[in-house]
């Protein structure tokens, strides 16, 4: 295991995300976007071969299907169907672990992927929608991966339009504990964190190569738990860049994080 | 028992104000050719309830809705469908914003004929926030709160699949059926459009018995259309045409819809077929890679 001195900062991204799925035995992985999907894709190849994925369409695979345009001789590992609706009976099983990058996330951990500012009624921006956040937010454990850790992201206040349960007691269902929520990892391009802080306050975990705790914090719209001797998140190591570049062929990755930074910055 | 009906015919049977569930999702196996056969009509004032894609986006482009009830309105490839965006942004329809596994239970109570079914999904979330009508009701067996997700009655449901016979036996031969089976369930008349009417016959294989998600005295009516979900995609015959929603997407920014539909709608199914290339041309388009 040697660690690599050579990766860029998706790289970086990629396997700290990986560590996100580490303990989740034999959960449905599911990474909504090019990096969250490598990395779930890598923590099966790796360290928990016993994740469950899906093809993104209604096949389950026992092994990860690389990204993009594949060849023609290309068969892919099915092992079960999957579809659509039997997603539900997942999610409501609570075996799954979901990892995809919302556009604001506030304080409680709340996620919005709906719209931004305006109205209900006549939204300024109107975005993807609720989806499936709501449902995934209460059922079973999620993670965030955030390419531009920024304000505008992190938000001071509450979200334009809160898509999926935080830990904000004004909203807790009754009969719910605040610890029914499990906000697992939250990945950026700066740093690892979690929402283990006092009172379920956003916390660092790990900080990137270069990066400083004031960097963190200035770029985050609300006070987050800065713990003393914050570790550097660790390198990928050449193994793992190999696997990586094995799952992502045409390089998507590469356009996940502006101008594709290098890992050491 | 022929339940074959021309696109005309289908459409006849929808009225202004009635809640229209329609299936597919997002680009994938959308009744388009009926969608088209709505844009033609006088029809107006409709509730869609869908896993939107361009069929929304279309019907909302061209005055024909009230209301939409979604969890998203997407393309996929492009993740934000420009013309429900332009609808929402200008105030123009009243939604009703759910989660996705919400609908599917709001169309399963409908199906069974509950008022509503208890779930957890939605709680501590906007969706209570802005829709008053989903109450939160205390469980008789627990002391928890539970969200009440009210049936989706649906007047009328507009499906595609790939075959039918005249009886409304279908078959969907694609990956996934989607939540088509819940949509033909939850609505007083489904409609189905498909590739292609064949023999009852047909069904003999037992593999394609096992492609049947609902028993033919939910299917209404049968309209045959080959091509008919262009531009989204009816896997394995063929897959969404992605030139085309550019094209589509692009008029959104300039020419309007009406520049789209002045392009590409026609009078009929024969003459947007031509305008897109035919449907040879369909059939061809190659299915996407995820």
């Amino acid at each position: 295991m040697t660690a690599a001195t050579d990766y860029t900062l998706a790289e970086l991204c990629i396997v700290a995300a990986a560590e996100a799925f580490r303990d989740d035995g034999e959960k449905l992985a599911t990474g909504i976007g090019v990096v969250p999907r490598l990395a779930a894709s890598l923590a099966m190849k790796t360290f928990n071969p016993d994740l469950m994925m899906t093809d993104s369409e209604a096949f389950m695979l026992s092994e990860p299907n690389p990204l993009g345009k594949r060849p023609d001789d290309f068969v892919q590992a099915n092992e079960s169907w999957m579809g659509f609706s039997r997603i539900f009976d997942n999610v409501w099983s609570r075996k799954r672990h979901a990892m995809l990058g919302p556009t604001q996330i506030d304080r409680f951990g709340q996620s919005n992927t709906s719209a931004l500012g305006g109205s209900y009624q006549q939204p300024k921006v109107m975005m993807l929608g609720a989806r499936g956040f709501p449902g995934n937010s209460i059922s079973h454990r999620n993670s965030f991966f955030v390419p531009a850790h920024n304000t505008r992201v992190f938000i001071d206040g509450e979200c334009d339009y809160v898509s999926s349960i935080g830990y904000n007691p004004a909203r807790l269902p009754k009969g719910h504990s605040l610890d029914d929520v499990d906000i697992h990892r939250v990945i950026t391009d700066l740093c690892v964190m979690d929402f283990g802080g006092p009172d379920h306050q956003l916390r660092i975990l790990s900080l990137h190569p270069g990066v400083s705790a004031d960097q963190v914090r200035e770029n985050t719209g609300f006070e987050l738990c800065i713990p003393e001797g914050i570790p550097v998140t660790p390198a990928p190591t050449e193994e793992q860049l190999q696997i990586i570049a094995g799952l992502d062929p045409h390089n998507q990755r590469a356009y996940q994080i502006k101008d594709n930074p290098p890992g050491v910055r | 028992m022929d339940k074959r009906i021309s696109p005309a015919e289908a459409v006849a049977q929808i009225s202004d104000g009635m809640t229209v569930g329609i299936g597919g999702w997002g680009p994938r196996r959308k009744p388009m050719a009926l969608v088209r056969e709505i844009l033609r009509s006088d029809l107006k004032d409709l509730t869609i309830v869908a896993y939107g894609g361009a069929d929304v986006g279309m019907l909302c482009a061209s005055g024909k809705v009230k209301k939409v009830i979604f969890a998203f309105v997407s393309l996929d490839f492009i993740p934000l469908e420009p013309y429900f965006r332009q609808a929402r942004q200008a105030g123009a329809i009243e939604v009703m914003e759910i989660d996705e596994g919400m609908m599917l239970l709001g169309l399963r109570a409908a199906a069974w004929g509950l008022p509503f079914i208890p779930t957890e999904v939605g709680l501590g979330t906007d969706i209570l926030t802005h829709n008053p009508d989903i109450k939160v009701i205390d469980s008789p067996y627990d002391d928890k709160e539970w969200v009440a997700m009210p049936a989706l009655n649906l007047d009328v449901a507009l499906i595609h699949a790939d075959r039918a016979d005249a009886r409304g036996v279908c078959q969907i031969e694609g990956p996934d059926h989607y939540l088509d089976d819940w949509i033909a369930r939850a609505a007083r008349k489904t409609i189905v459009s498909c590739e292609e009417v064949v023999d009852t016959s047909y069904f003999q294989d037992p593999a394609r018995a096992r492609q049947v998600f609902w028993e033919r005295s939910i299917t209404d009516a049968v309209v045959e259309i080959p091509g008919g979900a262009h531009p989204t995609s009816c896997n394995p015959q063929y897959g969404f045409d992605v030139p085309h929603f550019k094209a589509y997407t692009g008029t959104a920014k300039d020419g309007g819809f009406a520049a789209y539909t002045e392009q590409f709608l026609g009078a009929s199914e024969a003459e947007y077929q031509e305008r897109v290339g035919g449907l040879d041309a369909i059939r061809n388009i190659a299915l996407p890679t995820y």
